[in-house]
Protein backbone atom coordinates (compact mmCIF):
# COMPACT_ATOMS: atom_id res chain seq x y z
CA UNK A 1 0.00 0.00 0.00
CA UNK A 2 1.36 3.38 -1.01
CA UNK A 3 0.83 6.10 1.59
CA UNK A 4 -0.53 9.42 0.38
CA UNK A 5 -3.10 12.04 1.26
CA UNK A 6 -5.64 10.00 -0.71
CA UNK A 7 -5.07 6.80 1.30
CA UNK A 8 -5.32 8.81 4.52
CA UNK A 9 -8.59 10.43 3.42
CA UNK A 10 -9.93 7.16 2.06
CA UNK A 11 -9.22 5.38 5.34
CA UNK A 12 -10.81 8.23 7.29
CA UNK A 13 -14.01 7.71 5.28
CA UNK A 14 -13.99 3.92 5.71
CA UNK A 15 -13.36 3.76 9.46
CA UNK A 16 -9.59 3.08 9.25
CA UNK A 17 -10.34 -0.59 8.55
CA UNK A 18 -8.33 -1.02 5.37
CA UNK A 19 -4.78 -0.53 6.64
CA UNK A 20 -2.45 -3.44 5.96
CA UNK A 21 0.69 -4.42 7.95
CA UNK A 22 3.67 -2.26 7.02
CA UNK A 23 5.86 -5.33 6.50
CA UNK A 24 5.54 -9.11 6.27
CA UNK A 25 6.57 -11.59 8.95
CA UNK A 26 8.24 -14.24 6.80
CA UNK A 27 9.80 -17.52 7.89
CA UNK A 28 13.55 -17.73 7.37
CA UNK A 29 14.67 -19.16 4.02
CA UNK A 30 17.50 -21.72 4.00
CA UNK A 31 19.95 -19.31 2.38
CA UNK A 32 20.26 -15.66 1.42
CA UNK A 33 22.75 -13.69 -0.62
CA UNK A 34 23.25 -11.34 2.31
CA UNK A 35 22.24 -11.60 5.96
CA UNK A 36 22.37 -8.41 8.02
CA UNK A 37 22.67 -9.00 11.76
CA UNK A 38 20.81 -6.28 13.65
CA UNK A 39 17.35 -4.89 12.88
CA UNK A 40 18.02 -1.36 14.03
CA UNK A 41 18.31 1.76 11.92
CA UNK A 42 21.67 0.96 10.35
CA UNK A 43 20.83 -2.68 9.62
CA UNK A 44 17.47 -1.88 8.05
CA UNK A 45 18.96 1.00 6.03
CA UNK A 46 21.71 -1.33 4.79
CA UNK A 47 19.14 -3.88 3.63
CA UNK A 48 17.11 -1.17 1.92
CA UNK A 49 20.08 0.24 -0.01
CA UNK A 50 21.33 -3.26 -0.90
CA UNK A 51 17.99 -3.81 -2.61
CA UNK A 52 17.57 -0.33 -4.05
CA UNK A 53 21.10 0.60 -5.16
CA UNK A 54 22.63 -2.80 -5.84
CA UNK A 55 19.69 -4.96 -6.93
CA UNK A 56 20.25 -7.48 -4.13
CA UNK A 57 16.77 -8.60 -3.07
CA UNK A 58 17.59 -11.97 -1.57
CA UNK A 59 18.49 -10.33 1.74
CA UNK A 60 17.46 -10.96 5.35
CA UNK A 61 17.73 -8.77 8.42
CA UNK A 62 17.89 -10.83 11.62
CA UNK A 63 17.00 -9.13 14.89
CA UNK A 64 17.16 -10.70 18.34
CA UNK A 65 14.24 -8.69 19.74
CA UNK A 66 11.63 -6.63 17.99
CA UNK A 67 12.45 -4.30 15.17
CA UNK A 68 14.09 -1.08 16.30
CA UNK A 69 14.32 -2.13 19.97
CA UNK A 70 17.84 -0.81 20.42
CA UNK A 71 19.42 2.58 19.95
CA UNK A 72 17.28 3.66 16.99
CA UNK A 73 14.43 4.05 19.49
CA UNK A 74 16.56 5.39 22.34
CA UNK A 75 18.47 8.34 20.90
CA UNK A 76 17.79 12.06 21.13
CA UNK A 77 16.87 12.24 17.40
CA UNK A 78 19.41 14.89 16.35
CA UNK A 79 20.49 15.09 12.71
CA UNK A 80 23.47 17.26 11.69
CA UNK A 81 26.68 17.26 9.65
CA UNK A 82 28.73 19.86 11.53
CA UNK A 83 32.00 17.93 11.68
CA UNK A 84 35.51 19.26 11.20
CA UNK A 85 37.71 16.44 9.89
CA UNK A 86 38.12 15.50 6.23
CA UNK A 87 37.24 11.85 6.85
CA UNK A 88 33.96 12.84 8.51
CA UNK A 89 32.50 15.88 6.74
CA UNK A 90 31.64 14.35 3.32
CA UNK A 91 30.19 11.24 4.96
CA UNK A 92 27.90 13.09 7.35
CA UNK A 93 26.95 15.61 4.67
CA UNK A 94 25.92 12.75 2.38
CA UNK A 95 23.87 11.45 5.28
CA UNK A 96 22.15 14.82 5.69
CA UNK A 97 21.44 14.92 1.96
CA UNK A 98 19.83 11.48 2.19
CA UNK A 99 17.81 12.70 5.20
CA UNK A 100 16.54 15.62 3.12
CA UNK A 101 15.06 13.25 0.53
CA UNK A 102 14.25 10.37 2.84
CA UNK A 103 10.51 10.80 3.16
CA UNK A 104 9.80 10.76 -0.56
CA UNK A 105 12.37 8.01 -1.07
CA UNK A 106 10.78 5.74 1.56
CA UNK A 107 7.19 6.98 1.12
CA UNK A 108 7.12 7.31 4.89
CA UNK A 109 6.80 10.33 7.14
CA UNK A 110 9.94 10.36 9.31
CA UNK A 111 9.02 13.86 10.51
CA UNK A 112 12.34 15.30 9.40
CA UNK A 113 12.47 18.83 10.75
CA UNK A 114 15.38 21.06 9.70
CA UNK A 115 15.06 23.40 12.63
CA UNK A 116 18.81 24.05 12.96
CA UNK A 117 21.51 22.81 15.32
CA UNK A 118 23.28 25.45 17.40
CA UNK A 119 26.56 24.75 19.23
CA UNK A 120 27.09 27.42 21.90
CA UNK A 121 30.58 28.66 22.77
CA UNK A 122 31.63 30.18 26.07
CA UNK A 123 35.25 31.27 25.63
CA UNK A 124 37.57 32.87 23.08
CA UNK A 125 39.22 29.52 22.35
CA UNK A 126 35.88 27.83 21.79
CA UNK A 127 34.77 30.66 19.52
CA UNK A 128 37.90 30.27 17.39
CA UNK A 129 37.42 26.50 17.23
CA UNK A 130 33.77 26.91 16.24
CA UNK A 131 34.59 29.41 13.49
CA UNK A 132 37.36 27.16 12.23
CA UNK A 133 34.99 24.19 12.16
CA UNK A 134 32.38 26.31 10.39
CA UNK A 135 34.99 27.23 7.79
CA UNK A 136 35.99 23.59 7.34
CA UNK A 137 32.32 22.75 6.78
CA UNK A 138 31.86 25.54 4.23
CA UNK A 139 34.96 24.38 2.33
CA UNK A 140 33.16 21.06 1.97
CA UNK A 141 29.98 22.81 0.80
CA UNK A 142 28.16 22.36 4.10
CA UNK A 143 26.22 25.24 5.59
CA UNK A 144 27.45 26.71 8.86
CA UNK A 145 27.10 30.22 10.29
CA UNK A 146 28.75 31.72 13.32
CA UNK A 147 26.32 33.92 15.26
CA UNK A 148 27.42 36.37 17.93
CA UNK A 149 25.65 36.69 21.27
CA UNK A 150 23.90 39.83 20.05
CA UNK A 151 22.51 37.89 17.11
CA UNK A 152 21.43 35.02 19.38
CA UNK A 153 19.77 37.06 22.13
CA UNK A 154 16.57 37.97 20.27
CA UNK A 155 16.12 34.42 18.91
CA UNK A 156 16.81 32.53 22.14
CA UNK A 157 15.96 34.92 25.00
CA UNK A 158 15.68 32.09 27.55
CA UNK A 159 19.42 31.27 27.44
CA UNK A 160 21.57 32.42 30.37
CA UNK A 161 23.83 34.71 28.33
CA UNK A 162 25.43 36.30 31.38
CA UNK A 163 26.05 33.16 33.40
CA UNK A 164 28.94 34.02 35.74
CA UNK A 165 30.93 30.89 34.94
CA UNK A 166 29.84 30.11 31.38
CA UNK A 167 28.80 33.35 29.64
CA UNK A 168 27.56 32.67 26.12
CA UNK A 169 29.79 34.26 23.49
CA UNK A 170 27.99 33.03 20.42
CA UNK A 171 27.41 29.82 18.56
CA UNK A 172 27.87 27.85 15.36
CA UNK A 173 24.53 27.29 13.69
CA UNK A 174 23.89 24.66 11.05
CA UNK A 175 20.47 25.60 9.73
CA UNK A 176 19.99 22.38 7.74
CA UNK A 177 20.45 20.25 10.87
CA UNK A 178 17.49 19.32 13.03
CA UNK A 179 15.58 16.33 14.29
CA UNK A 180 13.68 13.35 12.92
CA UNK A 181 11.20 10.93 14.47
CA UNK A 182 13.56 8.09 15.39
CA UNK A 183 11.11 5.15 15.50
CA UNK A 184 9.63 6.21 12.18
CA UNK A 185 13.07 5.97 10.62
CA UNK A 186 13.28 2.29 11.57
CA UNK A 187 9.69 1.63 10.46
CA UNK A 188 10.14 3.53 7.21
CA UNK A 189 13.31 1.64 6.25
CA UNK A 190 11.74 -1.66 7.31
CA UNK A 191 8.65 -1.09 5.19
CA UNK A 192 10.61 0.13 2.17
CA UNK A 193 13.10 -2.78 2.41
CA UNK A 194 10.25 -5.28 2.81
CA UNK A 195 8.56 -3.92 -0.30
CA UNK A 196 11.77 -4.64 -2.22
CA UNK A 197 11.75 -8.26 -1.06
CA UNK A 198 13.96 -8.10 2.04
CA UNK A 199 12.94 -10.59 4.76
CA UNK A 200 12.83 -9.01 8.22
CA UNK A 201 13.20 -11.78 10.81
CA UNK A 202 12.33 -10.54 14.27
CA UNK A 203 12.91 -12.53 17.47
CA UNK A 204 15.70 -14.32 15.65
CA UNK A 205 18.83 -14.10 17.78
CA UNK A 206 22.21 -14.92 16.26
CA UNK A 207 23.96 -17.48 18.45
CA UNK A 208 26.93 -18.23 16.22
CA UNK A 209 28.63 -17.38 12.94
CA UNK A 210 29.52 -20.44 10.86
CA UNK A 211 32.90 -20.23 9.18
CA UNK A 212 34.67 -22.61 6.83
CA UNK A 213 38.39 -22.11 6.11
CA UNK A 214 38.31 -18.34 6.62
CA UNK A 215 34.99 -17.84 4.79
CA UNK A 216 31.60 -17.11 6.22
CA UNK A 217 28.87 -19.69 5.51
CA UNK A 218 25.96 -18.29 7.48
CA UNK A 219 24.62 -17.62 10.94
CA UNK A 220 23.28 -19.94 13.63
CA UNK A 221 20.15 -18.41 15.10
CA UNK A 222 17.43 -19.18 17.61
CA UNK A 223 15.28 -20.03 14.56
CA UNK A 224 17.85 -22.38 13.04
CA UNK A 225 20.82 -22.09 10.71
CA UNK A 226 20.56 -19.49 7.94
CA UNK A 227 23.06 -19.77 5.13
CA UNK A 228 24.54 -16.64 3.58
CA UNK A 229 27.20 -15.75 1.03
CA UNK A 230 27.82 -12.53 2.91
CA UNK A 231 27.06 -11.46 6.47
CA UNK A 232 27.01 -7.84 7.60
CA UNK A 233 27.15 -6.99 11.30
CA UNK A 234 25.27 -3.88 12.40
CA UNK A 235 24.84 -4.66 16.09
CA UNK A 236 25.72 -1.34 17.77
CA UNK A 237 26.35 -1.97 21.49
CA UNK A 238 26.45 -5.72 20.97
CA UNK A 239 29.10 -5.57 18.21
CA UNK A 240 31.79 -7.00 20.47
CA UNK A 241 29.67 -10.00 21.46
CA UNK A 242 28.66 -10.83 17.91
CA UNK A 243 32.12 -10.27 16.41
CA UNK A 244 33.52 -12.61 19.09
CA UNK A 245 31.38 -15.38 17.56
CA UNK A 246 33.64 -15.10 14.51
CA UNK A 247 36.76 -14.89 16.66
CA UNK A 248 37.28 -11.15 16.14
CA UNK A 249 38.36 -8.68 18.80
CA UNK A 250 37.32 -5.12 18.08
CA UNK A 251 38.68 -1.69 19.06
CA UNK A 252 35.35 -1.12 20.82
CA UNK A 253 34.01 -0.97 24.37
CA UNK A 254 30.30 -0.95 25.24
CA UNK A 255 29.14 1.91 27.45
CA UNK A 256 25.78 3.23 28.60
CA UNK A 257 24.41 6.61 27.50
CA UNK A 258 21.34 8.04 29.21
CA UNK A 259 18.65 10.27 27.72
CA UNK A 260 15.80 12.21 29.30
CA UNK A 261 12.47 13.73 28.41
CA UNK A 262 10.54 16.36 30.34
CA UNK A 263 6.84 17.00 30.69
CA UNK A 264 5.23 18.60 27.64
CA UNK A 265 5.49 22.34 27.04
CA UNK A 266 4.11 24.76 24.52
CA UNK A 267 6.61 25.47 21.72
CA UNK A 268 9.69 26.77 23.53
CA UNK A 269 12.92 25.65 21.88
CA UNK A 270 13.02 26.59 18.20
CA UNK A 271 16.01 24.39 17.41
CA UNK A 272 18.57 21.94 18.78
CA UNK A 273 20.92 23.65 21.21
CA UNK A 274 24.14 22.25 22.65
CA UNK A 275 25.99 23.58 25.69
CA UNK A 276 29.68 24.19 25.03
CA UNK A 277 30.98 24.29 28.59
CA UNK A 278 30.19 20.63 29.08
CA UNK A 279 28.40 18.08 27.00
CA UNK A 280 24.67 18.68 26.80
CA UNK A 281 22.18 18.78 23.94
CA UNK A 282 18.49 19.56 23.95
CA UNK A 283 15.58 19.89 21.57
CA UNK A 284 11.81 19.90 21.83
CA UNK A 285 9.81 17.00 20.46
CA UNK A 286 6.64 17.56 18.46
CA UNK A 287 4.68 16.32 21.50
CA UNK A 288 6.21 19.19 23.48
CA UNK A 289 8.61 17.38 25.81
CA UNK A 290 12.19 18.58 26.02
CA UNK A 291 14.48 15.76 24.93
CA UNK A 292 18.00 15.99 26.25
CA UNK A 293 21.16 14.15 27.23
CA UNK A 294 24.84 14.52 27.97
CA UNK A 295 27.89 12.33 28.38
CA UNK A 296 28.05 8.57 28.62
CA UNK A 297 28.20 7.27 32.19
CA UNK A 298 31.86 6.48 31.62
CA UNK A 299 32.23 2.84 32.66
CA UNK A 300 31.79 -0.32 30.59
CA UNK A 301 28.18 -1.44 30.61
CA UNK A 302 25.72 -3.73 28.88
CA UNK A 303 22.86 -2.58 31.13
CA UNK A 304 20.40 -0.26 29.40
CA UNK A 305 20.26 2.02 32.41
CA UNK A 306 22.67 4.41 34.08
CA UNK A 307 23.54 5.94 37.43
CA UNK A 308 22.94 9.15 39.35
CA UNK A 309 26.20 11.11 38.86
CA UNK A 310 25.49 11.59 35.14
CA UNK A 311 21.81 12.33 35.80
CA UNK A 312 22.82 15.15 38.17
CA UNK A 313 25.51 16.38 35.79
CA UNK A 314 23.10 16.54 32.85
CA UNK A 315 20.45 18.40 34.88
CA UNK A 316 23.07 20.87 36.17
CA UNK A 317 24.27 21.60 32.64
CA UNK A 318 20.72 22.11 31.40
CA UNK A 319 19.88 24.51 34.21
CA UNK A 320 23.07 26.53 33.75
CA UNK A 321 22.21 26.97 30.05
CA UNK A 322 18.43 27.43 30.41
CA UNK A 323 17.63 28.47 34.01
CA UNK A 324 13.88 28.05 33.38
CA UNK A 325 14.49 24.31 33.07
CA UNK A 326 14.79 24.12 36.86
CA UNK A 327 10.98 24.39 37.03
CA UNK A 328 10.44 21.39 34.76
CA UNK A 329 9.71 17.85 35.79
CA UNK A 330 11.52 15.00 34.11
CA UNK A 331 9.07 12.40 32.88
CA UNK A 332 11.32 9.59 31.81
CA UNK A 333 14.94 8.59 31.50
CA UNK A 334 16.45 5.56 29.83
CA UNK A 335 19.75 4.19 28.63
CA UNK A 336 21.19 2.70 25.47
CA UNK A 337 24.39 0.75 24.89
CA UNK A 338 26.93 2.59 22.78
CA UNK A 339 29.66 0.88 20.77
CA UNK A 340 32.42 3.27 21.81
CA UNK A 341 35.34 3.02 19.42
CA UNK A 342 38.91 3.89 20.36
CA UNK A 343 39.01 7.14 18.36
CA UNK A 344 35.36 8.15 18.55
CA UNK A 345 34.71 7.38 14.88
CA UNK A 346 32.86 4.47 13.29
CA UNK A 347 34.02 1.43 11.34
CA UNK A 348 32.41 0.44 8.02
CA UNK A 349 34.69 -2.13 6.46
CA UNK A 350 35.45 -5.68 5.41
CA UNK A 351 36.98 -7.94 8.05
CA UNK A 352 39.79 -10.48 7.89
CA UNK A 353 37.12 -13.14 7.27
CA UNK A 354 35.93 -13.42 3.67
CA UNK A 355 32.27 -12.49 3.34
CA UNK A 356 32.04 -10.92 6.80
CA UNK A 357 31.52 -7.15 7.00
CA UNK A 358 31.45 -4.84 9.97
CA UNK A 359 29.45 -1.69 10.70
CA UNK A 360 30.18 -0.58 14.28
CA UNK A 361 31.77 1.95 16.59
CA UNK A 362 29.13 4.68 16.25
CA UNK A 363 29.76 5.90 19.78
CA UNK A 364 27.07 8.39 20.80
CA UNK A 365 26.34 9.71 17.30
CA UNK A 366 24.87 6.91 15.22
CA UNK A 367 21.37 8.25 14.60
CA UNK A 368 22.28 11.09 12.24
CA UNK A 369 24.46 8.66 10.29
CA UNK A 370 21.69 6.11 9.71
CA UNK A 371 21.07 6.77 5.98
CA UNK A 372 24.72 7.17 4.94
CA UNK A 373 25.81 4.30 7.14
CA UNK A 374 23.33 1.98 5.45
CA UNK A 375 24.18 3.42 2.03
CA UNK A 376 27.95 3.00 2.47
CA UNK A 377 27.69 -0.38 4.20
CA UNK A 378 25.50 -1.65 1.36
CA UNK A 379 28.12 -0.45 -1.14
CA UNK A 380 30.93 -2.08 0.86
CA UNK A 381 29.06 -5.40 1.01
CA UNK A 382 27.81 -5.43 -2.58
CA UNK A 383 31.06 -4.28 -4.24
CA UNK A 384 33.35 -5.91 -1.68
CA UNK A 385 35.19 -2.62 -1.21
CA UNK A 386 34.52 0.59 0.69
CA UNK A 387 33.03 3.64 -1.02
CA UNK A 388 35.13 6.82 -1.01
CA UNK A 389 32.72 8.23 1.61
CA UNK A 390 33.56 5.54 4.16
CA UNK A 391 37.18 5.01 3.10
CA UNK A 392 38.42 6.62 6.33
CA UNK A 393 36.37 4.25 8.50
CA UNK A 394 38.76 1.33 8.09
CA UNK A 395 39.02 -1.40 10.70
CA UNK A 396 42.82 -1.46 10.36
CA UNK A 397 43.29 2.28 10.96
CA UNK A 398 44.17 1.57 14.59
CA UNK A 399 47.14 -0.49 13.42
CA UNK A 400 48.22 1.92 10.68
CA UNK A 401 47.77 5.08 12.74
CA UNK A 402 45.17 6.72 10.49
CA UNK A 403 42.80 7.56 13.33
CA UNK A 404 39.79 9.84 12.83
CA UNK A 405 39.94 11.49 16.23
CA UNK A 406 37.38 14.29 15.97
CA UNK A 407 37.17 14.82 19.72
CA UNK A 408 40.90 14.40 20.35
CA UNK A 409 40.39 12.30 23.47
CA UNK A 410 42.85 9.54 22.61
CA UNK A 411 42.29 5.80 22.91
CA UNK A 412 40.03 6.12 25.96
CA UNK A 413 36.43 5.24 25.09
CA UNK A 414 35.21 6.28 28.53
CA UNK A 415 36.35 9.84 27.78
CA UNK A 416 34.88 10.07 24.26
CA UNK B 1 26.41 2.02 42.11
CA UNK B 2 28.48 2.05 45.30
CA UNK B 3 32.06 0.88 45.67
CA UNK B 4 33.51 -0.53 48.91
CA UNK B 5 36.91 1.07 49.11
CA UNK B 6 39.24 -1.12 51.22
CA UNK B 7 40.48 2.02 53.01
CA UNK B 8 37.35 4.19 53.29
CA UNK B 9 34.42 1.80 53.32
CA UNK B 10 31.38 1.84 51.04
CA UNK B 11 31.04 5.08 49.07
CA UNK B 12 28.93 6.42 46.21
CA UNK B 13 30.51 6.35 42.75
CA UNK B 14 30.33 10.16 42.83
CA UNK B 15 33.67 9.91 44.64
CA UNK B 16 35.32 7.69 42.06
CA UNK B 17 36.76 8.24 38.63
CA UNK B 18 36.83 5.45 36.07
CA UNK B 19 40.27 4.58 34.74
CA UNK B 20 39.48 1.87 32.23
CA UNK B 21 39.75 -1.82 31.59
CA UNK B 22 42.22 -3.58 33.91
CA UNK B 23 42.51 -6.55 31.58
CA UNK B 24 45.10 -5.52 28.96
CA UNK B 25 48.69 -5.95 30.11
CA UNK B 26 51.33 -3.54 28.91
CA UNK B 27 53.96 -5.22 26.72
CA UNK B 28 57.45 -5.23 28.19
CA UNK B 29 59.93 -3.44 25.96
CA UNK B 30 63.38 -2.90 27.46
CA UNK B 31 64.81 0.54 26.78
CA UNK B 32 66.74 0.77 23.53
CA UNK B 33 65.00 -2.20 21.91
CA UNK B 34 64.40 -1.53 18.22
CA UNK B 35 60.75 -1.60 17.18
CA UNK B 36 59.98 -4.93 15.59
CA UNK B 37 56.65 -5.66 13.88
CA UNK B 38 55.85 -8.62 16.13
CA UNK B 39 56.05 -6.41 19.20
CA UNK B 40 54.01 -3.75 17.43
CA UNK B 41 51.11 -6.20 17.21
CA UNK B 42 51.19 -6.58 21.00
CA UNK B 43 51.12 -2.81 21.41
CA UNK B 44 48.16 -2.40 19.05
CA UNK B 45 46.40 -5.11 20.98
CA UNK B 46 47.17 -3.46 24.31
CA UNK B 47 46.18 0.07 23.29
CA UNK B 48 43.17 -0.58 21.04
CA UNK B 49 41.63 -4.06 21.18
CA UNK B 50 39.20 -5.16 23.89
CA UNK B 51 37.36 -8.37 24.75
CA UNK B 52 34.28 -6.29 25.61
CA UNK B 53 32.31 -9.25 26.95
CA UNK B 54 29.08 -8.97 28.90
CA UNK B 55 29.33 -10.35 32.43
CA UNK B 56 32.29 -9.98 34.78
CA UNK B 57 34.74 -7.18 34.00
CA UNK B 58 37.95 -6.21 35.82
CA UNK B 59 38.49 -2.48 35.76
CA UNK B 60 40.33 0.36 37.48
CA UNK B 61 38.67 3.07 39.57
CA UNK B 62 40.48 6.00 41.18
CA UNK B 63 39.09 7.14 44.54
CA UNK B 64 39.71 10.76 43.65
CA UNK B 65 37.17 12.13 46.14
CA UNK B 66 38.54 10.03 48.98
CA UNK B 67 41.83 8.32 49.73
CA UNK B 68 43.12 8.65 46.14
CA UNK B 69 43.90 4.95 45.94
CA UNK B 70 43.64 3.08 42.65
CA UNK B 71 41.27 0.15 42.98
CA UNK B 72 40.84 -2.94 40.87
CA UNK B 73 37.10 -3.65 40.80
CA UNK B 74 35.39 -6.79 39.52
CA UNK B 75 31.95 -5.77 38.30
CA UNK B 76 29.24 -7.43 36.24
CA UNK B 77 28.74 -5.04 33.33
CA UNK B 78 25.31 -6.51 32.60
CA UNK B 79 23.89 -5.96 36.10
CA UNK B 80 26.40 -3.40 37.52
CA UNK B 81 26.82 -5.69 40.59
CA UNK B 82 30.29 -5.38 42.14
CA UNK B 83 31.73 -8.65 43.44
CA UNK B 84 35.30 -7.72 44.39
CA UNK B 85 37.34 -4.62 45.16
CA UNK B 86 41.07 -4.71 45.83
CA UNK B 87 43.74 -2.05 46.11
CA UNK B 88 46.23 -1.85 43.25
CA UNK B 89 49.75 -2.20 44.50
Amino acid sequence: MRYSIFTVLGQAMSGQKGWTPAWREPSPKATYDVVIVGGGGHGLATAYYLAKEHGLNNVAVVEKGWLGSGNIGRNTTIVRSNYGLDGNVPFYEWSLKLWEGLESDLNYNVMMSQRGVLNLVHSDAQRDAAIRRGNAMRLHGVDGDYLTRDQLRPILPFLDFDNARFPIQGGLLQRRGGTARHDAVAWGYARAADQRGVDILQNCEVTGIRLNSGRVEGVETSRGFIGARKVGLACAGNSGRVAAMAGLRLPIESHVLQAFVSEGLKPTLPNVITFGAGHFYISQSDKGGLVFGGDIDGYNSYAQRGNMPVVEDVMAEGVSMIPAMSRLRVLRSWGGIMDMSMDGSPIIDKTSIEGLYLNAGWCIGGFKATPASGWCFAHTIARDQPHALNAAYRLDRFATGHLVDERGAGAFPYLQ
Amino acid sequence: MRISCPYCGERSIHEFSYRGDAGPTRPVTPAGTPVDPALLAFWIDYVYLRDNNPGLHRELWYHVGGCRAFLKVTRNVTTHAISQVEAVR
